[in-house]
Order: structure tokens, then sequence, then C-alpha cells
């Protein structure tokens, strides 16, 4: 039902049941929120999305408060305007201020807000909080100093990720968000997601940056540097940059990494092709065993390390396969030749992902003590050092990538979203059938929303049971399944949801909206781009056909699996 | 760890809303809550110990160190207030070395501010176990220190 309303003496429609700020956004007019998040329960906490209602003593949060039919709103009288720049100035009182030096410095809310309060002097002055900088965790770095206690951090934890890391503790000005006994976060249950980054307003919250590391790495000269990206990467960081993406621009960032300093230049997505590739394998000499059990993709770390605190009963079903970084990694560490005057090997990846980082430093991702991928680089910081380093990445000519992981499919950048590993297996297996696009009709289910899929699709005469978990809110759902003894061949898992395309290492302040577009995207590259799967794929032919075989250590393929095991930690 | 089994025996197991009454009752029975009693707690209610930390923590009477064999509550009230208690928790702390809410190393002390205790005439008062001490000087810390710890080592 609509009817109208009052606003600012103007008249607008709006929906019975919706918030007044969602009649307002839908009218035109901006209302600032803070600890607000799309498709969460509104709290009103914060405070920044006050209006004034005729008949109301009070001001009313905009967020929370339904629009009734008899409402007369003011959202920018002076006394709205005054309640909400006090808030920000309330909020700054006891910020550190060190804007410049901080690393949300211009990407930040707080910032955003304050400015567009027009605060221009420190009207209000608070005891600032001590400073408390959390380095322990390989992946997230936690500033007590920045936090101003909006709480989506710990709320996305809590109701997305599930693992409900971290927390208030303490009350009053003590407040402050950690995890359990107030431990670092190297200690606590945390899966290194980076959800609560991407929504975190400040730079409370931030990845571990690791790029004084490459510098130093990049500027001697008895080291050879190489570099992997993931197949998003160049999307994500054309969005970074603020560049408009072309179909050129995977091949101008090869040449723009070589100008930064990188020896070789390869592509995460040729292990993304390995890994489909025996995902396959492994399906099809399952199949028709009569135990089956069904095997669930390990590809996602933050997924991984949840499996292994939370859900070990379901480890035995994990499947035993590297992610495609460590994939790449490993080979990259088995056969890049390294030169007499540049005897060391230096190995940087670039994801969308903060979990990455974390993984890298698994035990079982080294030999001999030795990391196959020594430092793990978000999208973010990537888009650092080419600005760092002077790059016009507009302006340069696009390079191939270098051999033997030159090449990827469209299968590997679909397996960027949440479902798109499953559809990529699917694929691989009609080829193997010689039915070309047998996965077809599964596409829509799988491409769907909610944190649930699951289909069936018939490939050579064969059914295959597929399911999808898309953010770990799903995870309750499959285990009943199994539980109920669900025999699927693919269970696919992804810690963020929507896959990677909204993982901890891409640009914040990201919509539903705006990740649903990078999916799009990806939808939209796979059906155009010529080689759709590592069965088509030359590189990935070669990689099996010569250098696996040639290199001693990779002919087993044991170097692509690992192990996993229960891990130990405050719940 | 019986004693929490035992405690846990009283109520339904997943009952969220109980969480409040164990936390008190493990307190009572331990004297504060441990780690252990925490994770325990969390397993049987089904909770995240991250939550139940963050809530405990909100409240001033949790504890998460064991308290002292002597434990001082010193009066915060208005009343102990302006008769200068802030004095008087000065001469305790430089006197043990330690925080409101914390414990001694040897295991004898600790103290706490609390909300007017009802000794207003009396004031500052601390309250020791059943015993009260009224009238308490700033002067009057270092022998009440030697005396309690007497009772310390009694304990």
């Amino acid at each position: 039902m609509q009817f109208t309303i009052e606003v600012n003496n103007k008249s607008i429609r709006a929906e019975k049941g919706e918030t007044i700020l969602s009649a307002l956004n839908r009218n035109g007019i901006i209302i600032p929120t803070l600890c607000r998040m799309e498709e969460f329960t509104p709290t009103g906490a914060c405070r920044m999305c006050v209006v004034e209602v005729e008949g109301r003593d009070r001001l009313v949060t905009a967020c929370s408060v339904l629009v009734e039919e008899w409402m007369k709103i003011k959202t920018h009288s002076p006394r709205v305007i005054r309640a909400r720049k006090t808030i920000v100035e309330l909020l700054l009182s006891n910020h550190p201020d060190d804007c410049l030096y901080c690393d949300r410095n211009l990407d930040c809310e707080l910032q955003r807000l304050s400015d567009g309060m027009q605060v221009r002097e420190r009207r209000i002055r608070g005891s600032k909080i001590k400073p408390r900088r959390d380095l322990s965790s390989p992946a997230i770095v936690r500033e007590l100093s920045k936090c101003i206690l909006c709480g989506r951090c710990l709320r996305v934890c809590e109701e997305v990720v599930t693992a409900t890391s971290i927390d208030f503790i303490g009350r009053g000005r003590y407040t402050h968000v950690g995890p359990a006994m107030d431990r670092d976060f190297n200690f606590s249950s945390c899966i290194h997601c980076g959800q609560c980054v991407l929504v975190c307003p400040t730079g409370a919250l931030h990845e571990k940056h690791y790029l004084t590391e490459v510098q130093e790495q990049l500027s001697k000269s008895d080291v050879t540097r190489v570099i992997q990206y993931s197949p998003l990467v160049p999307y994500a960081l054309a969005e970074e940059l603020g560049i408009k993406y072309s179909r050129d621009f995977d091949r101008l960032l090869n040449a723009a990494l070589r100008k930064a300093g990188f020896d070789k230049v390869y592509l995460s997505g040729t292990g993304t092709d390995i890994l489909i590739t025996e995902l396959a394998d492994a399906i099809m000499e399952a199949a028709d065993k009569p135990d089956k059990k069904p095997l669930i993709v390990s590809a996602c770390p933050a997924w991984v390390k949840y499996c292994e605190q939370f859900t070990p009963e379901l480890l035995p079903m994990l499947s035993t396969l590297k992610t495609p970084q460590q994939i790449s990694g490993a080979i990259i560490k088995s056969v890049v030749p390294v030169t007499g005057e540049k005897p060391r090997l230096y190995t940087v990846s670039v994801t969308p992902c903060t979990a990455m980082k974390f993984e890298a430093r698994r035990d079982s991702m080294t030999r001999k003590g030795i990391s196959d991928i020594d430092t793990v680089l978000t999208v973010r910081e990537l888009a650092r050092l080419i600005v760092l380093y002077g790059i016009d990445i507009t302006n340069i000519d696009p390079e191939p990538a270098d051999e033997p992981m030159a090449l990827r499919s469209s299968a590997s950048l679909l397996a960027e979203t949440a479902g798109g590993i499953t559809e990529s297996v699917l694929r691989t297996l009609a080829a193997r059938k010689g039915e070309k696009e047998a996965e077809k009709p599964a596409q829509k289910k799988l491409r769907n929303t909610g944190n649930f899929r699951e289909t069936m699709v018939s490939i050579g005469g064969r059914g295959y049971s597929v399911a999808v978990v898309d953010g770990l809110r799903g995870l309750e759902k499959i285990r009943q399944m199994i539980e109920a003894g669900a025999r699927y061949d693919l269970v696919e898992v992804m810690a963020c949801p929507g896959g990677c395309v909204n993982g901890g290492g891409m640009r914040t302040a990201g919509s539903r909206e705006a990740v649903r577009q990078r999916s799009r995207f990806i939808w939209q590259a796979d059906e155009q781009e010529a080689v759709r799967g590592p069965e088509q794929s030359a590189t990935v032919a070669d990689l099996y056909g010569r250098v696996f075989e040639q290199c001693i250590e990779l002919t087993d393929r044991q170097l692509f699996h690992t192990h996993f095991s229960r891990r130990d930690v405050l719940l | 760890m019986s004693k929490i089994d035992d405690i846990l025996d009283r109520y339904r197991e997943g009952s969220h809303e109980n969480l409040i009454p164990i936390l008190q009752d493990v307190q009572e029975a331990e004297g504060y809550l441990s780690e252990n009693a925490i994770i325990t707690i969390g397993r049987f209610l089904h909770m995240s110990t991250t939550k139940i930390y963050g809530l405990a923590t909100f409240y001033d009477r949790f504890r998460f160190i064991p308290a002292g064999r002597v434990h001082m509550r010193i009066c915060n009230g208005t009343t102990c207030f302006i008769n200068g208690c802030g004095a008087v928790v000065t001469a305790v702390r430089e006197q043990l070395g330690i925080e409101p809410g914390q414990t001694t190393r040897d295991g004898r002390f600790s103290y706490e501010l609390t909300a007017c205790q009802g000794g207003c005439n009396d004031g500052p008062v601390i309250c020791v176990g059943e015993h009260y001490y009224t009238h308490v000087r700033q002067e009057d810390v270092p022998e009440l220190i030697t005396k309690l710890k007497e009772l310390a080592d009694l304990k």
C-alpha cells in the first residue's frame, strides 16, 4: 500500500512497512548513516540518521523507524543538522586525528561524514583512546584507537561469517572490540576472511601490509622476482584505481608488473584450471563407488580454517587439493629457472582475499621450511604499489604473461564467484563426455542468490548432484543435508557471501549491488572468452603433457595436495 | 571443574537466557570466571566464548582472575568520596602496587571500588568479608594492610 507523507513541506510517496530512510532514499534525499548495513536489522545505535518528525519531541532515527501516514518529516532543519554534526564531533573527540598517516586516508567514512557535516574545528575534547595495535594476525590488523564502536565488524562476524570471533569487551569508555579473553587475533577463532575489514568505516581494521617487504625484494639485484595474480585481480584493480576496465587491461597489468620490477608474471588462473581438472578427476573416480561421500571443495582458505575449528566432522570429506594460489605457487617454486646472477627466488601472489595471507604461511604449504608463496598482497595493496612506483597503467603497451602459466580459461575466472567452481567442474565433466554445455541447465540455479543452492545435472547419462554454500550462513543447511544422508558429488563452500568477488581484499564500501555487478562482469566475460575450460586450454595441456613430466617433484602431482587437521582455538 | 558441572546440571542445555545466572553461580562457587569455566559454559549453552566474555566484561561484578585471600571492597559512594576515599584508594594502590580488580602476585590481596555500602555516617568505609573498617584515613592504610596481611596468612 502506498501513501503520501510530507517531507520538507513537499509530498512524497511512501510504501507501508518501509523505513523512513528507504522512503527518503527513493525520493532523492540522502541521509547520512554510520552503523547501518544493507540487509541487517537496523539498530539505530549511532543516531547519524536522525530526522525531525512533527509531533515527536525527540529526533527519530530514519533507519529504524517505519514510515507512517501522518508523518511530516524535516530532514535538514537546523536542529537535525546540529544533532548530526554534534554526533560526528563527539565521535572525533577521542579520535587520534592522524588521518594523514592512516591506512584509510581519503577512503574513510568518518572522514567523509566529518567533511559532509563541515566539521572544521575540534569543539569537543575528550581523552584519547589508549593506542593498541594488534599485529599478531598474518592477515588483519586491529587498531583500537581508531575504532568508533559502530559494531559493524562484530555484526558481520556473527551474522554473516558466523565465526563470532569478535565482540564488544568492557563497558563505557573502556569498551573496545576484540576476540575472546581480550587476546590478540592470532589466538582467536578468526578465519581471516576480511569481511570485517570491508565494513569498517575507519582504519581500525585493515589488512596487514606486506608492501615494504615487496619493495625491499624488488630493489635487490640477486633475486628472481615472480608474481602471480588471481583472475579477478585486473578487474578489481581497475575498480580500485578508478580506471574503466577493458579486455586489454589484463595484459596491461602484465606490463605494469614487469615495469615494477617483477621478472616473471604468471596467472593464478592456471592454478585454478588445474584445480578444476583435478576436482573433475576426483569426482569421476569417486562417482561409482558404493561408499561415496560428498567431496567438499577446499579452495577457500577462510572456509578451510573455519572447518578445522568449527566443523571438524566435515574434515574427512574436505578435498585435499590446495587452493589455486598454492597450486600455482608449488609449480612456480618447482619449475621457474633461477639464473646464476639471481639465484634466489621470491614469489608474490595478488588476490582479492585476506585469508590467503594466512594460508601461505601454513606449515603444510612449505617445503623444507620454504614457503611456496612468500608474500600475499591484496588488490588494494597492489594498487598502492602501482601508484607508489608511478606506473601509468593506461599509457603502456600490453604484454602477455610468462609461460608455462601464461593463459587461463574463463572457467577459472568463473571460479571467483560463488558457485563458479561447481559450474566449471561440471563443464569439464561435460566436455570429457563430449557433451558440450551439458552444465547450462544448472547455470541459473548455481548463479542464483541465497546462501544455499543445490541442483542436479545429467552428464553422460549420469546425474551429478551438487551444492553451493554461498557465505557460511548456508553451512548449517549443508550439515543437515549431509547428516540426513544426501550424497552430493561436489559441495562448494565460499566463506564470503558472493564468493571471491566479495573478498576481504577488494575495494571497501562495496554495496551488495556492486558485488553483484562484479559477478555479472564475470558471467559476461565467460560468454565472450574463447577458452572456456581447462580441457580447451593449451597451457594446461602443456603443463600436464610436458612440464609435470619433466619435473620430478611434480610428476605425481602430490604437491597439489595438502592435509588439514582439527584446530584447537577458543571458539 | 566438577563444581561447574554441578551448576550446569541445574540448567537446560542451550538455554541462552540462563547465561547470566550461570555466570553468577560459577563466580559464587569459584570466586571468579576462569577461562576454562567460560569455555565449558560456552559448550553447554552453544554460545561463542567471545560473546560470553564480551557480555561478562560489561558487568563490574564479574572477575576474570581469582580474588586475593583478603578482598577489600572500598566504598566509592558519594559520601565516602566527599570524605576522602580517593586518597585512601591512592594509598592502597601505592601500598599494594595493584589497580582495582587486580590481585597481588602473592595472592594475598585484591580490592575493588564499590557503590555506596550504606555506612555514610562512618565513611570512608572499607569492607573485608563481614568486617567493616570505618573512618579510614590515608595515614591508616599501612597499618591496616599489615593487619590484613596477618589475616591473609591465616587463610
